[in-house]
């Protein structure tokens, strides 16, 4: 560890889970009062149940309602057979050309694309009534032969963007070199699985004007996807999401149960409340998709990289392409002269893969950061070491410098916080009351991206500031964080502003997706907040106080109000530098040589994500992301038996998802140094970086302590079993 | 915490049986009546009578004090606490995450213990003392369980919350809060998919170690 600079730390505390200012919305969320989707007490609300295929593929014959129609309370039953046309389903095809694949049409055709399509609605007084109606439907099938097994088809895989495939220096380099890894690794179907339901309640408020209660990370998007679907002028479609209960990518479009429940809402001439059943949730909106990698590195016996190879062929629908760029992070993340890399799809019979926290990377990261830990050991040199040895300091793709990087610090700062000094690097070594003990760290890394957007600030006679844009807020604590901002930047505390969001009505703002909202919407509510103290200043004239009392001001020139609209976007620097965030995690686990069961020792994660603007929330996102990394590399995995084309274990009790006796302390440690190049806030996106790396840490960990390399996630104890012991 | 505000006893569940049994009987006789002349029955049951007479079995009386309120309500067998709570009472804290008990975000308790409201019939709960998420604050003045968690981040989203601080104030009171272990063990039927858990447990330690009566 002699090769970091140990200056070029301080020792900061870090926030513990009380420290600094708790949520804005958080008393609403504790008593219950917050409101998420499905929880407007609509004036005539009635309620719709889906009914889903029970074939893979294939086509519709006949579907018999007139039970369901005739059950108590039932005011409709939608099918294809019966259901008004979406105008923007209805287009055009050449017949000369293979049709455009976009997403499922529902209630449009006979079609079946995957198990569990929406072919029915039915909606009734009660959702009681309507859940037993759903049951009375009885639909006949055409099956045909479908695919849904990846492993046995990879050789079908097909490159379907221009950006699927990349070349630095010479191709398959490695091989040359005297040091290789040479690897496959399998990243089964991850499921958002938000704890709240998707849902919404669809009210058509006139023949062409319609207002939206949804589960969506983007009010402003789901707003002009309806208006284009329905064919309705943009500001006739109202979208309200003020509460989101979590999403992690899986509202970042608008998805078939949404349109049916629009179409219900405007055949019963009532407003629809529709929430998706938690088996649904596993096809209907989404998951990270299973994919395949392969993984060769070559390496100087000092330990440099003389060449990386990465290919991927990531799981798709029959009906979208969907490619997330797996391998994308092998071309950046170390100093390599070769790299080459592809990214390829298959399609398969399944419902259509969407962004999952950390999309990309954090599947990539897997195999890279494992086939760096390999490494390695074959080098005999400390992964850390190895990591220094091959740092980038300017992008090795664009050629072009940092916008900010202080990754150096980060392995420091996390390798003091795990104890990495007691690590042996002889795998197996170590024992602990009858358990193995190993430690492990990988690396993650994400583009720190900033969208355009746009905030409506307002100062008001008693002196409250009003901040207004139509972002989402998932969970991270977005209001948060945007409070604090303006609160330092007007100079007055936190309690006299109000942040306004999920309402399409407001300002332009980007889907809270990607790790952007900090960045995009911090910035231009800072812009926003900058102009309309220039403005009070501007009224008082020159040599104004740097913290005016803007009550008084207002009075003084018998104003009502001061306001200002603030558009904020990337400028220069998209061109100038290269813009990312970087984690390192770090963990020791124990693992039971006996059951093969693994326990999370300890855990750190370290973020250099810029300026931290909001400690408290930053911390939880951190902790929130080692999360969902912990269940990536111990026990989250959808699967599918390929005979039926179905899932087996859609449901919270089969899919394992961490619960708290798996989890333990985690340490969040922020590097906290501003990236002067990116915005004016100098604070760049978290929620990505928190999850990306962890998978490979917790497997690099399984590996010191037991010597078994484990390329297949998630690390379940049959796969760590000894099993011919037994025999 | 007893909600001091709670309303007489409820009428005893004895008395409520007899209630739905009149009912019955009356309905039974309607039914006897249908029974006797084929000819109607066979024409009610073509014009889907049949589903109204079904329909008037269908809902049974129940009573339910939620947060010291009384409740007389009317509701078919097969509705679960959980959606008489969202959808009738509108109160709309407790969450429905799943419907099959494998989350805990419907967490409420039923007379002091806590149940998965979304695997109780609302009948079950009958003449039974309810206290959900909004029931929890005395006023302004938050239960000690819900400021624990808004100072120690206990949350993101939200949505698992009302079930989680549900939980973790029956788990000190049920004895199960006696270390940073057993907390975890007893938390483990919340899921939390933020992963708030360590700050969760730091809330509850907290409050377990305040000593305040919860």
């Amino acid at each position: 560890m002699s090769t970091i600079n140990k200056s070029m730390t301080d020792n900061k505390k870090q926030p513990s889970s009380s420290d600094g200012p708790s949520r804005v919305d958080g008393r609403l969320k504790v008593t219950g009062a917050a409101k998420y989707s499905a929880e407007f007490a609509v004036k005539g609300l009635v309620y719709g149940v889906l009914v889903g295929s029970t074939i893979t593929k294939g086509k519709i014959k006949s579907i018999d309602i007139k039970k369901a129609e005739h059950a108590p309370g039932v005011l409709a039953v939608i099918t294809h057979f019966n259901s008004p046309k979406v105008p923007g389903y209805q287009v055009a095809t050449d017949p000369g050309k293979p049709a455009v694949k976009g997403p499922v049409k529902v209630f449009n055709d006979d079609q079946i694309l995957y198990n569990g399509q929406p072919v029915a609605l039915v909606i009734a007084d009660t959702f009681e009534r309507a859940l037993f109606a759903a049951s009375l439907v009885n639909a006949q099938y055409i099956a045909e032969k479908h695919i849904t097994n990846l492993k046995d088809n990879l050789g079908k895989a097909v490159a379907t963007h221009d950006d699927t495939e990349y070349k630095r220096g010479i191709v398959d380099a490695y091989k040359s070199a005297p040091i290789i890894v040479e690897q496959e690794y399998m990243l089964p179907s991850e499921v958002h699985n938000p704890m709240e339901l998707h849902a919404l309640i669809a009210r058509w408020d006139a023949a062409d004007k319609i207002t939206v209660w949804d589960k969506t990370q983007g009010v402003k998007d789901t707003q002009s996807n309806i208006a284009k679907l329905f064919h309705i002028p943009v500001e006739n479609v109202q979208v309200h999401s003020k509460f989101v209960g979590g999403a992690f990518g899986s509202a970042l479009q608008v998805w078939p149960h949404e349109v049916a429940a629009i179409i219900g809402a405007k055949v019963v001439k009532r407003p629809v409340k529709l929430v998706l059943g938690r088996a649904d949730m596993f096809t209907s909106v989404g998951y990270r998709p299973l994919t395949w990698q392969k993984i060769g590195i070559g390496a100087t016996a000092e330990g440099r990289l003389v060449g990386i190879t990465h290919h991927a062929v990531g799981q798709t629908s029959t009906y979208e392409d969907f490619a997330e760029g797996p391998t994308d992070i092998s071309r950046s993340l170390y100093a390599c002269p070769n790299v080459n890399s592809s990214n390829k799809i298959l399609g398969l019979d399944v419902g259509s893969p969407t962004w999952m926290r950390g999309p990309g990377d954090a599947t990539g990261a897997f195999a890279l950061e494992s086939a760096l830990d390999e490494l390695s050991y074959k080098l005999n040199i400390d992964p850390i070491e190895l990591r220094l040895k091959n740092y980038a300091e300017t992008d090795p793709e664009s050629g072009k410098p940092f916008s900010g990087k202080n990754l150096k610090d980060a392995y420091k700062l996390g390798a003091e916080g795990i104890g990495w000094k007691n690590r042996k690097q002889e795998a197996g070594s170590v024992t602990r009351d009858g358990w193995l003990l190993g430690y492990g760290m990988s690396g993650g890394v994400f583009g720190a991206d900033r969208e355009p957007a746009t905030v409506k600030a307002t100062m008001l006679a008693d002196g409250t500031l009003v901040l207004q844009t139509a972002v989402s807020d998932i969970g991270p604590g977005t209001g948060t964080a945007m409070v604090a901002i303006a609160s330092e930047t007007m100079g007055i505390p936190a309690h006299q502003i109000r942040f306004d969001l999920g309402d399409s009505l407001y300002p332009n703002a980007p889907q809270q997706g990607g790790s952007t909202i900090t960045s995009s919407v911090g910035s231009a509510v800072y812009m926003a907040c900058r102009d309309l103290k220039e403005k009070f200043q501007q009224l008082i004239g020159n040599g104004g106080e740097d913290k005016p009392n803007y009550a008084k001001i207002l009075k003084q020139h018998n104003l009502t109000q001061l306001q200002v609209v603030t558009d904020s976007k990337a400028g220069a620097e998209v061109d100038k530098y290269a813009m990312y965030s970087w984690s390192v995690h770090f963990v020791s686990v124990l693992v039971n040589p006996a059951t093969g069961v693994v326990k999370l020792n300890k855990v750190v994660c370290v973020a250099d994500s810029g300026r931290i603007i909001s400690p408290k929330t930053a911390r939880s996102q951190v902790i929130g992301g080692a999360v969902m990394g912990i269940g990536m590399a111990l026990m989250e995995e959808a699967i599918f038996d390929d005979r039926y084309g179905r899932l087996i274990n859609n449901n919270l009790a089969d899919y394992h998802v961490p619960v708290s006796a798996d989890i333990p302390q985690i340490e969040a440690i922020f590097v906290n140094k501003p990236d002067i190049n990116i915005n004016p806030i100098g604070a760049k996106g978290m929620g990505e970086i928190a999850l990306i790396g962890m998978a490979a840490a917790v497997a690099n960990a399984v590996y010191n302590a037991t010597g078994k390399r484990i390329r297949n996630l998630p690390i379940t104890p049959d796969k760590l079993v000894d099993w011919t012991a037994l025999t | 915490m007893e909600n001091k505000n709670a309303h007489s006893k409820p009428e005893s569940e004895l008395e409520e049986k007899d209630n739905s049994r009149r009912n019955f009987l009356k309905q039974s006789a309607f039914i006897t009546a249908v029974a006797l002349t084929p000819a109607p029955a066979v024409k009610a049951a073509a014009m889907h009578l049949d589903e109204k007479i079904a329909e008037a079995f269908e809902k049974v009386p129940v009573k339910l004090e939620v947060n010291g309120v009384m409740h007389n309500l009317s509701v078919e067998p097969r509705a679960t606490l959980l959606d008489i709570l969202r959808e009738q009472i509108d109160l709309t804290g407790t969450k429905k995450g799943c419907d099959h008990g494998q989350c805990g975000a419907c967490t409420v308790h039923v007379d002091g213990h806590r149940v998965n409201s979304c695997l109780t019939l609302g009948v079950m709960a009958s003449g039974k003392k309810i206290t959900t998420i909004e029931g929890l604050a005395k006023g302004e003045e938050l239960h000690p369980m819900q400021e624990a968690f808004l100072k120690h981040d206990g949350f993101q989203c939200g949505y698992c919350t009302p079930g989680q601080i549900m939980s973790a104030v029956a788990c000190i009171r049920e004895g199960h809060a006696n270390s940073e272990t057993e907390i975890r063990e007893y938390m483990s039927g919340n899921i939390c998919r933020c992963g708030a858990y360590p700050n969760i447990v730091n809330a509850i330690q907290e409050v377990k170690s305040g000593g305040q009566i919860v």
